[in-house]
C-alpha cells in the first residue's frame, strides 16, 4: 500500500494515472484518447488546486484506513469501497444462490452483481496511482441461505448507494467525474426499483415514499453518513477525515 | 402560469431537510436578512403555507440570483417533467386503460412527475416556461401519431412511459455538470434523476423487459423510439477504455447522457406545433 500523501501533486499523480491507464490499455487506447486524457488530467489538476496534494487515498495506519474525503480522488475512492462490497456480496449470493429464490430473480441479481463489478473496475483503473486496497469484507447479520434476508440486503445495499451518490455530488470539483458518478447513480437506482419490486411485486416500493419525499426526490446522504452505516461489512474500519 | 394536475400542490415543508433549511432562513430573514419581495409578502400575510413556495424561491436562488444556464436547464427539465406529469395525470385518470396491476405503481410515478414540476416551478418564480401543448400520440399536434392509441391501450402507454423514463434519466444526466457551483439545485437535480431512474426500471420491468438498458436496443419500443436509446451502447467511461469479457453487462452498468438537443429532437413529435 503506498502511501502517496504528501508531496506528491495532482497534477503528478493525474499524470501518472494517464501513463499507467495507457500502458495498462496499450494500442486499444487511440492517441485521441490519450491526448483527451491528458487534457483531462490537466483540467483536473487545475480544478483541484496544484499545490493540492494527494490526500484522497486509503492509507494503511494502525488497524485502520482512512478515506480523505476534501478531494474529488477520496470521494471516488468511497466510491471504489462501496462498489467493491456490492460485487462481493453479489458474487457470494451468485456463488451459492438461497434455495427459495423466485424463477428469474438469480438472473437479475446476476445481472446485478455484474454491473457491480464493472463499476468497481471502472473506479479501480481510474484510481490506479491510488493503489487503492479494500478491506475484507464480514456479512453482519445476513443469512445467504434465506431469499428474503438476500434481496433485503441487496435493497439496502442499493438505496445506500443511490443515497450516497445523491449527497457526494456537490462535492465533486471536475465535472467529468460528476458525469460519470451520475452514470453510475441512475444504474444503482433501476437495481434499487428491481429488488424493492420483488420484495413486494406490483406495489409501490419501488420507488416508495419511505426513500422519495413529498417533492419526489430520492434521499442523499453526506459520505460520513453512508460510511457509518457500511462500515460494518468493512473488516477493518474506516476512518473518515476531510467530512 | 402554474398548472394545476387536479391536485394540491405539495409543500416543499414535507421534506425534513428542506423545512430545516427554510427555517433556518425564516430565522435569518426574522433577524433582519434581507430577502425578496415575494418572501416577504408571503410572510406577511402570514401562514406558513402561503409563505413556503416563496421561501423555497428564496432559498435556492430566486431567478433574479440564478444565472441563465441554470434557469435554461432548469426550464428544460421543467418541459420534460410538465410532459410527463400530464401523460401520467392522463393515464392514470382514464377508466379502463391500465390493468390493476398497473395502477399502484403508475399513480406512485404520477405523484412524482407533479411534485417535481411544483418544485421547479417555485425554484423558477416568475421565469418558470408555461406548459406546451403536448400530443401524446407523437403526432406534433395532429393527435394521430404513432401512439395513436396511448389513452386507449396499456401496452401503448407503458411503452410511451419507458421512453419518457428512460429519456428523462439520460437528460438530467447530461445536465449535471452545468448545475455545478449551485449546490441546492445541483442536489435537487440528482435526487430527481435518480428517482426518474426507478420509475425507468419498474415501467421496463412491468413491460417484461430488464429494468436496465442493454446495449442500444430500444426493448421492444417501436422505431419511433430509438432515438432514447442511441449511444446506450458506450464502452468508453472517462475515456478510459473497458476491454471487458462482458460487453452487455459493461453496457447495462452505465446510462449514458443525452444533450439538450437531443432530448428537444426526442420529444418534439410530442409537441403540439414542435417546439
Amino acid at each position: 500500500m503506498g502511501d502517496v500523501t504528501g508531496t506528491r501533486g495532482v497534477g503528478a499523480a493525474a499524470l501518472a494515472v494517464a501513463q499507467q491507464a495507457d500502458t495498462a490499455l496499450g494500442t486499444a487506447w487511440g492517441h485521441s484518447n490519450r491526448r483527451e486524457f491528458l487534457r483531462l488530467a490537466a483540467a483536473g489538476a487545475a480544478a483541484l488546486g496544484l499545490t493540492t496534494t494527494m490526500t484522497g487515498c486509503v492509507v494503511a495506519a494502525a488497524g485502520t484506513k482512512k478515506l480523505d474525503f476534501r478531494d474529488d480522488f477520496g470521494i471516488l475512492n468511497f466510491a471504489y469501497a462501496l462498489e467493491t462490497l456490492e460485487a462481493r456480496f453479489y458474487e457470494k449470493v451468485v456463488a451459492a444462490p438461497p434455495r427459495d429464490l423466485r424463477p428469474g430473480e438469480l438472473q437479475i441479481l446476476r445481472d446485478i452483481g455484474d454491473h457491480e463489478k464493472a463499476h468497481a473496475r471502472f473506479l479501480k483503473r481510474s484510481l490506479q496511482i491510488l493503489r487503492v486496497e479494500v478491506p475484507m469484507s464480514v456479512w453482519p447479520g445476513i443469512d445467504f441461505a434465506s431469499r428474503q434476508s438476500v434481496l433485503t440486503a441487496a435493497r439496502n445495499f442499493e438505496d445506500l448507494g443511490v443515497a450516497g451518490y445523491n449527497g457526494a455530488g456537490t462535492r465533486l470539483r471536475l465535472a467529468e467525474f460528476l458525469t460519470i458518478a451520475g452514470k453510475i447513480v441512475s444504474v444503482e437506482a433501476r437495481h434499487a426499483a428491481a429488488l424493492r419490486d420483488l420484495l413486494n411485486p406490483g406495489s409501490r416500493d419501488f420507488a416508495g415514499d419511505d426513500v422519495v419525499d413529498a417533492n419526489g426526490m430520492d434521499r442523499a446522504l453526506e459520505p460520513g453518513e453512508v460510511l457509518a452505516q457500511a462500515q460494518k461489512y468493512f473488516a477493518e474500519p474506516y476512518r473518515a477525515v476531510g467530512l | 402560469m402554474h398548472t394545476d394536475y387536479n391536485e394540491p400542490k405539495r409543500l416543499l415543508a414535507a421534506d425534513p431537510a428542506i423545512a430545516e433549511r427554510l427555517s433556518t432562513r425564516q430565522a435569518e430573514i426574522d433577524a433582519g436578512a434581507s430577502t425578496n419581495s415575494a418572501t416577504r409578502a408571503g410572510l406577511m400575510m402570514g401562514g406558513a403555507v402561503l409563505a413556503t413556495a416563496a421561501l423555497a424561491t428564496d432559498v435556492f436562488g430566486q431567478s433574479s440570483n440564478l444565472p441563465g444556464i441554470v434557469v435554461d436547464v432548469l426550464n428544460f427539465a421543467l418541459t420534460l417533467e410538465h410532459l410527463e406529469a400530464e401523460f401520467y395525470v392522463r393515464g392514470v385518470g382514464t377508466a379502463g386503460l391500465l390493468p390493476e396491476e398497473m395502477r399502484g405503481p403508475f399513480d406512485q410515478i404520477r405523484k412524482h412527475e407533479v411534485a417535481h414540476v411544483a418544485f421547479l416551478q417555485s425554484v423558477l418564480g416568475s421565469r418558470a416556461i408555461t406548459k406546451p401543448t403536448f400530443d401524446f400520440t407523437a403526432g406534433a399536434g395532429g393527435g394521430n401519431g404513432p401512439f395513436a392509441d396511448v389513452f386507449r391501450n396499456a401496452r401503448t402507454f407503458a411503452a410511451v412511459a419507458q421512453a419518457f423514463e428512460d429519456t428523462g434519466v439520460r437528460a438530467y444526466k447530461g445536465q449535471a455538470a452545468n448545475l455545478m457551483g449551485h449546490d441546492d439545485v445541483l442536489r435537487a437535480a440528482l435526487r430527481i434523476h435518480s428517482v426518474e431512474a426507478r420509475h425507468a426500471s419498474q415501467v421496463r420491468r412491468m413491460r417484461g423487459q430488464k429494468g436496465w438498458i442493454t446495449q442500444s436496443e430500444p426493448g421492444n419500443l417501436p422505431a419511433a423510439a430509438t432515438g432514447s436509446y442511441k449511444g446506450e451502447s458506450n464502452k468508453f467511461q472517462f475515456i478510459l477504455g473497458q476491454p471487458d469479457s462482458n460487453a452487455q453487462a459493461q453496457t447495462e452498468a452505465f446510462d449514458e447522457t443525452l444533450t439538450k438537443g437531443q432530448v428537444l429532437e426526442i420529444v418534439r413529435p410530442f409537441i403540439a406545433g414542435g417546439m
